[in-house]
């Protein structure tokens, strides 16, 4: 069995869900091993990690020089070792770390894949392009891959059989950089999952008029996270964080609902490939209604509150 | 100071996007210049301008087939000095890396009298949307390594960024040669004005081969990608729409599809 390498995604010494998809869908491909980039995991994380079938958590410790990215690539490719396969969750900060292994290692790489197989002996991803209108199947040629992988395309199953993961520290003689990191301005982080990661995102455009409260207890009533457009983030209603789109985040929940967002194509781009597309907007013409599963032509102030009453029943029930 | 702007030629968001034997479909009728490359153009020219009047030069940097050619007469429009063109059949179906051997050649060309300090680029392009070739390009170049730059200064030889990660706001400093990407944030891109664009009709585009840039052209195109095509298809549209129009009960028919779906 090849070995399949998984960099995992960790705030602090919470394992990110994409982390367990990720090692879900190297189990299919190898025996996974998980690199951990940061100070040495708690027993929680690494028996977590050892339940979704790493058979080894490869801890490299780079302190702040870590945050360059060809600090963490040398030391992601020390971890990494021979294995042949490199699973990262595709985020912007993982897409240079692994660009940068692939060209010290004449590795292939695909980013924001939904999924990944052998196929007469090497890698072929499957993904969605163009804001989610096409399939795609690439083939990676060379004889190492990096895949990025997005979050919610592999439902997380722990491991039927597993032993405990064997923690190993790598060291890694840290590379001399020509970038220098000024400062580190720690950002609060919102509880709940991440935009990126939510199973279920509800989100207010310019139909909102800049008022978040419907848009919000919408999100908490169904555990979700909270996005916008670009259109809102550009008035200042609500942080670019929030923003989704090709050029904020991409996000695939199971469950999106757009709340009073016309549909623009940038918008459309970071969310079409959702699993199921809810839309209430005021304007029957809105371009969000061609791709929406459900559509509701009425006023937010109006559909928002009816249907969080009728749900609240349902759960109540 | 010299500053080298990369610039890409896309299909036009709103055309209809499509593959044509495992490579994007370009063709000058809906391609444009990938519109992200507008904020890298924009630091660009704010740049220039900071400066004294002829401290600074701007080049406009694309590569691809002849309808590439659009992409750096944008760039012309909006202000940019001069436009190279990296024009040979052999490139086409480079993967990133190949990509970024051809581009960081044509840099090393635009440098050889002056060199360059600065290569500034756009932070994803909106086709393939893999931000992959701003860190590749940076490797190839032995440049230090700017990216997803929410704002930029460069000031004493030395170029500072903001990077807005998830979880914490970086500020980083390098010595130039720098490559910088900058987001969306980073600025708001001018329109090109009715001078500048007449201007730009007939100003010469340098045009480059593989030979000229000494690349093998085995080396780089379809052949040398790491990464093939093999199967692209339309996706069907969603099945079973449904739209309703409150009347009064649109909330609850929203609720009642969710609860029905086992979304709640």
């Amino acid at each position: 069995m090849s070995t399949v390498a998984v960099l995992v995604e960790h705030r602090g010494e919470t394992v990110a869900q994409p982390t367990l998809e990720a090692l879900t869908l190297a189990r299919t491909l190898g025996t996974p091993v998980a690199i951990w980039l940061g100070d040495a995991p708690a027993a929680d994380a690494v028996s977590l990690l050892g339940e979704y079938g790493a058979e080894e958590v490869r801890v490299v410790s780079l302190g702040e020089a870590g945050r360059v990215p060809s600090v963490a690539a040398a030391g992601v490719t020390a971890a990494v070792g021979d294995a042949p396969v490199l699973i990262v969750v595709s985020t912007f900060v993982n897409k240079e770390i692994a660009t940068l292994f692939a060209l010290e290692t004449g590795a292939g790489m695909v980013v924001d894949a939904a999924g990944a197989e052998w196929v007469g002996g090497r890698i072929e991803t499957m993904q969605t392009v163009f804001a989610a209108t096409w399939n795609v199947r690439t083939r990676i040629n060379a004889e190492r891959a990096v895949v990025g992988v997005r979050p919610n395309t592999t439902m997380a199953v722990a491991a039927e059989a597993h032993g405990a993961a064997s923690v190993v520290p790598v060291a890694v003689e840290t590379p001399e950089v020509r970038e220098t990191i000024m400062s580190v301005e720690p950002q609060a982080v919102p509880d709940g999952a991440p935009l990126s990661e939510a199973a279920v995102v509800v989100s207010g455009g310019r139909g909102t008029g800049g008022d978040y409260t419907l848009v919000r207890e919408l999100a908490d009533l169904l555990g979700g996270a909270v996005g916008a457009s670009r259109d809102a983030t550009d008035e200042g209603w609500i942080g670019h964080e929030h923003m989704v789109g090709q050029t904020g985040t991409t996000v695939t929940p199971a469950l999106y609902v757009a709340c009073g967002i016309s549909g623009a194509v940038h918008h459309r781009g970071g969310m079409q490939a959702s699993g199921t597309i809810v839309a209430v907007n005021i304007d029957p013409e809105a371009p969000i209604f061609e791709i929406a599963d459900f559509g509701v032509v009425g006023d937010l102030g109006d559909v928002l509150p009816q249907a969080m009453a009728r749900i609240r029943e349902h759960k109540g029930a | 100071m010299r500053i080298v702007v990369t610039v890409k030629f896309v299909p036009d968001l709103q055309s209809t996007r499509s593959f044509t034997e495992g490579t994007v479909t370009r063709t000058a009728d809906d391609g444009t210049m990938n519109e992200l490359d507008e904020n890298a153009v924009e630091a660009a020219l704010q740049i220039k301008e900071s400066l004294p009047e002829g401290e600074c030069e701007v080049f406009a940097l694309t590569m691809g087939g002849a309808d590439a050619t659009a992409a750096v007469r944008k760039a012309l429009q909006l202000g940019v000095d001069h436009a190279v063109h990296v024009n040979d059949d052999a490139v086409a179906g480079s993967d990133v890396f190949g990509t970024a051997t051809v581009l960081a050649a044509a840099v090393a060309k635009i440098g050889e009298e002056t060199p360059v300090d600065l290569v500034i680029t756009g932070m994803a392009a909106l086709d393939g949307l893999t931000s992959m070739l701003p860190t590749a390009l940076a490797h190839k170049l032995g440049f230090a390594q700017l990216t997803l730059a929410s704002a930029l200064t460069v000031a004493d030889d030395a170029a500072t960024i903001e990077r807005h990660l998830p979880d914490a706001h970086d500020t980083v400093s390098a010595k130039l040669p720098a490559l910088v990407s900058v987001t969306d944030e980073a600025n708001k891109p001018r329109y090109p004005n009715f001078k500048l664009i007449m201007a730009a009709r007939s100003k010469p585009i340098a045009t480059y081969s593989l030979a000229d840039l000494g690349i093998d052209p085995a080396s780089v195109g379809a052949l040398a990608a790491r990464t093939t095509v093999v199967d692209a298809s339309p996706r069907p549209p969603r099945e079973n729409r449904v739209t309703v129009t409150d009347k009064g009960e649109g909330g609850v028919a929203l609720a009642d599809f969710l609860i029905e779906r086992g979304l709640v």
